[in-house]
């Protein structure tokens, strides 16, 4: 008896999240993007593709580690095929960098929004699109309609997008599944070794829907991430939207 | 099926035109006047002046004696051409193949176009009245030559609509000059009592020709049919072209959406049977007071999908001004190419950006933000860091060398690198310390120099020094010195990137 009602509990608990516009992997594809220990946070251990993600950076040195940070996703994401959308208005990517994360930079098409109202048109059609992997977007200002509107868009065609925030003054509630902040950390050599290591992030997830929020300390290292078991900083995560 | 042209003869346009466009001058006596050898010869005058005696030819210090109200316009060049190009737009929704005829007149071919308004009689009572409404005074023929049409419009005292066949007869009473002859031409003819064609036309060609020359006898042929006459229309006809005539004039946008969406259908049925696809398209339309305008679209992919297309319209129909009303849409598919077949795209993996799902999302944000916003980049062999990545439109291209990974780049690029302010301890190795838009790095750990040359046969200039910097947080820097160390102060340090 007791069995049944913790089966009928367990259930329901995956039936909200279903009903939340979450929804399981398809059988065959592995959803495992190598981001392991990460992948504990995420609803049913599987990173939410088809949702809309949320970046925030404050610096021109966090948007670059948010860039890799995100390129290290899409590499995944693009080995099932699919193009990849970089959509920006004040755009200062460098493509041949990308390849360092896996990505082929003449599979990204980049869109250079002229006016910054347009860019959440452009976005909006991108996520609509079902032959798109990924879609990734700058931007500065974004309200909790906007971010609505792009997250309903993605529930019905499966696109994982990806909303770099620049420069954004006050933090508002979005109706985004996550929201991250990567910053850059001291990278390491080995003992005596000079110079720069390979490149080295923590990795705030500051909220996610139906998963538990964390923080850790990755780094990018032949193509895939690595967690720092070294540097635990769970007490940071008390904020959530 | 036999040809059938229409002649339209504007017979006081200069006039008529002045008269729309400002109704005060109704019931004055007006004329229009240009200089000719020192005097002011008129050239076109209205129904008040000619009953004053005024007509055209007169001299206008005459005319004042006669009618001393005249009001004298100074006649512009090329005015009546202009006139006239408008107008034969206008008849655009009469027929597709419209000919302009200076001085004063239009040369439609309207084989096929008239059974439309039910039969000729009807199509052209419309046309006449719809122009009388407007305020044009016209005559029209219609005859199965254009010389036929061009003499009956002008000459024929009834049966402007000459059936078919029965051009020979109706050419039979006119004056010779229902044949377009010039002017010493016909003096000739009157000096020689030859008042109507009929005098003449059973004259051998040989006869003819002798006498009043070979073109003459050109224009008699083609008048009868004898010899071939071609009409030059001011459009192109374009293979693969629709058109809508609204039964009302359109004003609402979802009306106008309907129509579109008609055309479109039409058109991609012929296309997809035919197997091409358009690259691009113009939707034009015309307007009940006269005006007109278009939009134009196009594709990366050659597409024949009503829908597609459709979308492409509605991000630019903002554009359409319906006015009073549209009357007719015309649809032209300006470039069309043949489509890939989609079965075979079926068996091939879900490619990158060639799917026709990701050319069609580009092609709508193409309509909007225009297509010189979207980029693609592909591996330049170049080491300069602003010609690594080259950019390219065509979506299909592929790399023609690999993305170099064996030298760090940074994640992200200054447009123009910008000024620091650096401290090296010694010379050629990477700094101690630079500020930066006021804030002060301590650098902890570095890579480099790494020499960029300058490629010299493509801009002068000094080579760089690159050094990869990490500051005490972690922050990660790309920095470069221009030029060579030197003992003096002015060390040019930049910022150049930002690595992940």
């Amino acid at each position: 008896m007791l069995a049944t009602k913790e089966d009928i509990i367990s259930k329901l608990r995956q039936d909200m999240i279903r009903w939340e516009g979450f929804r399981p992997p398809v059988p065959g594809t592995s959803g495992d993007l190598g981001l392991g220990v990460l992948a504990k946070s995420f609803p049913n251990g599987v990173f939410p593709t088809g949702a809309v993600h949320e970046f925030i950076s404050s610096s021109p040195e966090d948007t670059a580690a948010c860039g890799g940070f995100i390129s290290g996703i899409v590499h995944q994401l693009l080995s099932n095929g699919g193009a990849c959308l970089w959509i920006s208005y004040t755009r200062r990517i460098y493509p041949p960098a990308l390849k360092l994360f896996g990505v082929d930079p003449d599979q990204v098409i980049f869109v250079d929004v002229p006016a910054q109202k347009d860019v959440l048109w452009v976005t909006e059609e991108a996520l609509k699109c079902e032959g798109v992997a990924a879609v990734i977007c700058e931007i500065k200002e974004l309200s909790f309609m906007e971010s609505r509107r792009l997250q309903l868009a993605v529930e019905k065609s499966r696109v994982t997008g990806f909303l770099l925030r620049k420069d954004v003054k006050k933090i508002n509630t979005t109706a985004c599944i996550t929201r991250w902040q990567v910053r850059p950390v001291r990278s390491k050599l080995r003992e005596g070794m000079p110079g720069v290591g390979q490149p080295r992030w923590q990795v705030e997830l500051q909220k996610i829907r139906n998963g538990k929020p964390g923080s850790w300390t990755v780094e990018w290292k032949k193509l895939s991430f690595r967690t720092i078991e070294t540097l635990p900083v769970l007490t940071e995560c008390r904020r959530y939207a | 099926m036999p040809k059938r042209f229409a002649s339209i003869w504007f017979r006081h346009l200069l006039t008529d035109q002045k008269a729309i466009r400002e109704p005060a001058l109704k019931g004055k006596a007006y004329v229009f006047a240009e200089p000719d050898h020192g005097r002011l010869l008129i050239i076109a005058a209205n129904e008040e002046a000619r009953n004053f005696g005024a007509i055209e030819g007169m001299t206008v210090a005459d005319a004042r004696i006669v009618a001393p109200d005249l009001i004298v316009f100074d006649a512009k060049p090329g005015r009546n051409i202009k006139l006239l190009k408008g107008l034969a737009e206008w008849f655009l929704r009469y027929t597709p193949l419209v000919q302009l005829d200076p001085p004063d007149g239009l040369l439609l071919d309207i084989t096929g176009c008239a059974h439309l308004k039910g039969g000729e009689t009807a199509y052209l009572k419309e046309i006449v009245s719809r122009l009388r409404k407007i305020g044009y005074d016209i005559r029209p023929g219609i005859a199965d030559t254009i010389g036929s049409a061009w003499g009956v419009a002008r000459f024929a005292t009834a049966g402007l609509i000459v059936k078919e066949g029965d051009h020979r007869n109706a050419l039979m009473p006119l004056p010779p000059s229902a044949l377009r002859l010039p002017f010493d031409l016909l003096i000739k003819l009157r000096n020689l009592g030859l008042t109507r064609i009929s005098g003449f036309i059973h004259m051998p060609k040989s006869v003819l020709r002798r006498r009043f020359g070979k073109d003459m006898v050109l224009r008699l042929q083609q008048a009868l049919g004898q010899e071939p006459e071609y009409l030059f229309p001011i459009r192109e006809p374009v293979p693969y072209h629709e058109r809508l005539v609204c039964l009302d004039p359109v004003r609402t946008r979802p009306a106008i959406e309907i129509g579109l969406n008609r055309l479109l259908e039409d058109l991609c049925k012929r296309l997809y049977s035919e197997g091409l696809g358009i690259r691009s398209a113009m939707l034009s339309w015309y307007r009940i007071d006269g005006k007109n305008g278009s939009i134009t679209i196009g594709t990366n992919h050659a597409s024949n999908r009503t829908q597609h297309l459709f979308k492409l319209f509605f991000i630019k129909l903002d554009n359409v001004a319906p006015g009073m009303g549209i009357e007719l849409f015309l649809l032209d598919a300006i470039h069309t190419e043949p489509v890939s077949d989609k079965q075979s795209q079926l068996w091939s993996s879900r490619g990158g950006a060639e799917t026709e799902e990701v050319a069609e999302l580009l092609d709508r944000v193409a309509g909007r933000i225009g297509a010189a916003q979207i980029h693609r980049y592909l591996p330049g062999e170049h080491y300069w860091p602003e010609r690594t990545a080259e950019q390219h439109a065509d979506l299909r291209k592929a790399p023609e060398s690999e993305w170099r990974t064996d030298k760090p780049r940074p994640m992200q690029l200054l447009d123009r690198p910008e000024p620091i302010e650096a401290m090296a301890l010694t010379p050629d190795y990477p700094p101690k310390l630079f500020i930066w838009r006021g804030q002060q790095h301590v650098i902890v750990g570095a890579d480099g120099p790494e020499r960029i040359e300058r490629e010299w046969w493509l801009d002068p200039g000094e080579h760089r020094d690159y050094y990869v910097a990490e500051d005490e947080s972690g922050r990660r820097y790309w920095l470069f010195r221009s030029g060579h160390y030197s003992a003096e102060n002015n060390q040019h340090w930049y910022l150049h990137g930002f690595f992940a």
